[in-house]
C-alpha cells in the first residue's frame, strides 16, 4: 500500500476487517468499528457467506469473538452450510469464540395483540456477546425478523433501531443482512437501510447473457470514503468470498527496460531486441495464421533462457499443443519433465471469468513463471459479458506485469483476411505490444504476413513481413511489396501506440 | 368475571416474560394478578425477568416482550404484547369458552 493511498484512510474511524481481503480495499481499511452495516442482496447472493466470513476473520486471525444471531437458518444448518468454505463453527463454539442467538423460526403458536418491545431479543443478544466476550456481531437476516412480526413493521423498525444503539453502545460492530427482491430495485424490504444503517453494501448475483455475475457495491458509508461501482466477487471453497477489484486502474507498475526473447530470433531482431519483461504482448489474427506457433515458440525461448514459463490454454487440449510443438520441433514433455515448463488446459465454460483469474492467480503463485502465456482470450470473451470481459482483462494485465512476468496473449479474428475484431478493441488498449497475424492475397497465392503494429515504449520494425511455417517453425522472411490492404481494416480499429 | 376452570387448571402453570422496569413490563405484571384472580388462584404465573434471566429467555426462544407463554402444551402457546384484556386471554390459553365469554 502506498504512502498516498494510506493518507485516504480516515483517521477517526477505527477499522473492523472483513477479511474478504480485496473488499477491505474499498471501503479504506475495514468496515468502521462500532456502527452498523447492512448488507442487502437477493436470495443467493452471498449475505450469509459476507457475515459468516466476517465473524470467521475476527475468530481466526484478530482474535475478536463474535455472536450470530440467526433469524432463519438453526445454528446447524449454518454449521453444515458454512463448513465447504473450510470454517469450523462447531470448534469455535466449544472454544466460546463464537455464540449463537437461536432466533430462527421455531414451532410455537404464537399471536402478537397490541404493544410489545424487543427486550427479549437484546437481552440475548447481550448476554452472548459478554459471555463470548465478542466484539463482531451478525444478525441474519432483519427481513425475518420483519416477517415474524408481520403486522407490527412500526414497532420491528423502532426496536432495530434501540438494538442497533444498544449494541454500538457496547462497542460492538454491527453486521445486519436484509432481503431485497430485485437486483436493481430498491435497496431493501423495508428500507431498513433508512433507518439503522451507518454503512451499505449490497451484494448481486445478477443474470448477464445467461450468466451468473456476482458482485458486490459500497453503497454508503457514513463519513467516511470509499470506492463507487461494482466489484466482480467469486465464492472459493476452503477460503469463502473473494473479490476481484481493477486495481489495475492505478497503473502503478515499475517499466523494466529488460528485454526477453520472443523465442523467435529475427522477431526479436523486429522488435529492437526482444519484448519487454514486465510487458504484455497481443498476438492477433485469423485461425491458422500462426498464433498458438507464436506461443509455442515464446514458451520454448523462455526455457531455452532458462525460464520458467506457464501457458494456459483455452482453445486446444494438452495432447493438442504437445502434438502442434513437435510438429514445429519443439519439445514440451522434456521441458515439462524438467519442471521449466507447465502446461494447463481449461475449458472456458468450466468456470466463471473471475474464476478463472484466481485460478491463473493461483498457478501464478504455485509455480512462479518467468513467463506466461494465454491462447486465446476469445475463447474466454465467449462466455462473458462485455463488462465482465473488460475487468478480467484489466486485472489480469495488471497482476502479470505487477509480477514482472512477461506476458503473451492471442485474440481471433472472426474474419480471415484482415478486418473488423471485437476482442482486438478491447484488448489493444490493455496491452503494452500488438503483433497483428494475416493472410495476404498475392496472385493466385495465399501468403502470411506479419507486422508489429505497436510496442510501448521501444523503436520496432513497421514493414509488414511475409513469414512461412515448416518444421522448424516460423520463418519471416522479406517484407511484403505492394501488399494489399488487408491490415487497413484492422489498424484503422486499433488506437495507436502512445 | 366469571371464567369456567378446567379441571387440570391446578396443575397449570404459565410464564410471563418482562424486561426490567417498562411500563409495559408493570402493565403485564398488573395484568397477571388480574388473571390470577379471574381464576380464582387456580393457576400459576411465574415472571421470568430476563435482564436478570438471559438464558431462560435464550432456552425459551423468546425474541418480544411481554410474552405470556404455556409451555405445558407442545408447540408452546404465546400471547405478545397487551394482556390487559383478561378474557381474551383466558380465551386464547382455552380457559374460558367463547360462549360463556359472552
Amino acid at each position: 500500500m502506498t504512502a498516498t493511498e494510506e493518507r485516504l484512510i480516515d483517521p477517526v474511524l477505527e477499522r473492523v476487517k472483513t477479511g474478504i481481503e480485496a473488499f477491505d480495499d474499498l471501503v479504506m481499511g475495514g468496515l468502521p468499528r462500532r456502527r452498523t452495516t447492512v448488507v442487502g442482496g437477493t436470495p443467493g447472493s452471498g449475505k450469509t457467506v459476507f457475515a459468516t466470513q466476517f465473524l470467521a476473520h475476527g475468530i481466526t486471525d484478530l482474535d475478536e469473538p463474535g455472536v450470530f444471531v440467526t433469524f432463519e437458518e438453526s445454528p446447524a444448518d449454518i454449521e453444515v452450510n458454512m463448513a465447504s468454505f473450510g470454517w469450523d463453527i462447531r470448534g469455535w463454539r466449544e472454544a466460546n469464540k463464537l455464540a449463537f442467538v437461536d432466533a430462527s423460526p421455531r414451532d410455537t403458536d404464537q399471536m402478537v395483540v397490541g404493544d410489545f418491545d424487543l427486550a427479549g431479543l437484546l437481552a440475548r443478544i447481550l448476554y452472548a456477546a459478554k459471555n463470548a466476550k465478542a466484539k463482531r456481531i451478525v444478525l441474519d437476516s432483519i427481513t425475518q425478523l420483519f416477517d415474524h412480526f408481520v403486522t407490527d413493521e412500526k414497532a420491528v423498525r423502532r426496536e432495530l433501531l434501540r438494538i442497533a444503539t444498544a449494541l454500538k453502545k457496547e462497542g460492538l460492530t454491527v453486521l445486519m443482512t436484509a432481503e431485497r427482491n430485485s437486483e436493481y430495485g430498491e435497496i431493501s424490504r423495508h428500507r431498513i437501510e433508512e433507518f439503522v444503517a451507518d454503512n451499505v453494501v449490497i451484494l448481486r448475483n445478477a443474470l448477464d447473457r445467461e450468466r451468473r455475475r456476482r458482485t458486490i457495491e459500497v453503497l454508503k458509508m457514513r463519513g467516511s470514503r470509499h470506492v463507487e461501482g461494482e466489484v466482480p466477487i467469486t465464492l472459493v471453497s476452503e477460503h469463502g468470498m473473494v473479490a476481484v477489484p481493477l486495481s489495475s486502474l492505478r497503473l502503478e507498475q515499475q517499466s523494466s527496460s529488460k528485454r526477453v526473447t520472443s523465442g523467435n530470433a529475427e522477431l526479436d531482431k523486429m522488435s529492437s531486441g526482444g519484448f519487454f519483461r514486465d510487458s504484455v504482448t497481443l498476438v492477433s489474427g485469423a485461425t491458422g495464421t500462426g498464433k498458438t506457433l507464436l506461443v509455442t515458440n515464446f514458451m520454448a525461448g523462455g526455457v531455452a533462457a532458462g525460464e520458467r514459463a506457464l501457458l494456459v490454454g483455452f482453445e486446444e487440449s494438452r495432447g493438442q499443443l504437445f502434438r502442434n510443438a513437435r510438429s514445429w520441433g519443439v519439445d514440451f514433455e522434456s521441458m515439462e519433465a524438467d519442471g521449466r515448463l507447465k502446461v494447463v488446459c481449461l475449458y472456458p465454460e468450466a468456470q466463471s471469468l473471475p474464476d478463472h483469474l484466481l485460478m491463473i492467480q493461483e498457478l501464478v503463485e504455485e509455480f512462479k513463471p518467468d513467463r506466461i502465456a494465454i491462447d486465446s482470450l476469445s475463447a474466454l470473451e465467449r462466455i462473458a459479458p462485455e463488462t465482465g470481459f473488460r475487468e478480467f482483462l484489466i486485472s489480469l494485465t495488471s497482476f502479470i506485469k505487477k509480477r514482472e512476468i512477461a506476458g503473451l496473449c492471442t485474440a481471433t479474428d472472426k474474419s480471415l483476411v484482415g478486418g473488423h475484431s471485437a476482442s482486438e478493441q478491447h484488448i489493444s488498449t490493455l496491452t503494452d505490444s500488438i503483433i497483428l497475424l494475416r493472410y495476404i492475397q498475392k496472385a493466385e497465392f495465399m501468403h502470411r504476413g506479419l507486422i508489429v503494429l505497436k510496442m510501448r515504449g521501444s523503436e520496432h520494425d513497421k514493414q509488414i513481413r511475409r513469414f512461412t511455417i515448416d518444421g522448424g517453425g516460423m520463418h519471416l522472411g522479406r517484407p511484403v511489396e505492394g501488399a494489399p490492404d488487408v491490415f487497413g481494416g484492422s489498424v484503422a480499429n486499433v488506437p495507436p501506440a502512445p | 368475571m366469571s371464567a369456567e376452570v378446567p379441571p387440570d387448571a391446578q396443575s397449570a402453570v404459565l410464564r410471563l416474560y418482562v424486561a426490567g422496569d417498562t411500563p409495559g413490563a408493570g402493565r403485564a405484571r398488573r395484568s397477571r394478578l388480574d388473571l390470577i384472580e379471574a381464576l380464582h388462584g387456580k393457576v400459576a404465573i411465574e415472571v421470568v425477568d430476563i435482564i436478570d434471566r438471559p438464558d431462560e429467555a435464550e432456552k425459551a426462544g423468546i425474541l418480544a416482550t411481554p410474552t405470556l407463554s404455556d409451555e405445558s402444551v407442545v408447540p408452546p402457546r404465546r400471547l405478545v404484547g397487551d394482556i390487559s384484556d383478561v378474557a381474551r386471554v383466558l380465551e386464547y390459553f382455552g380457559y374460558l369458552k367463547k360462549d360463556s365469554a359472552a
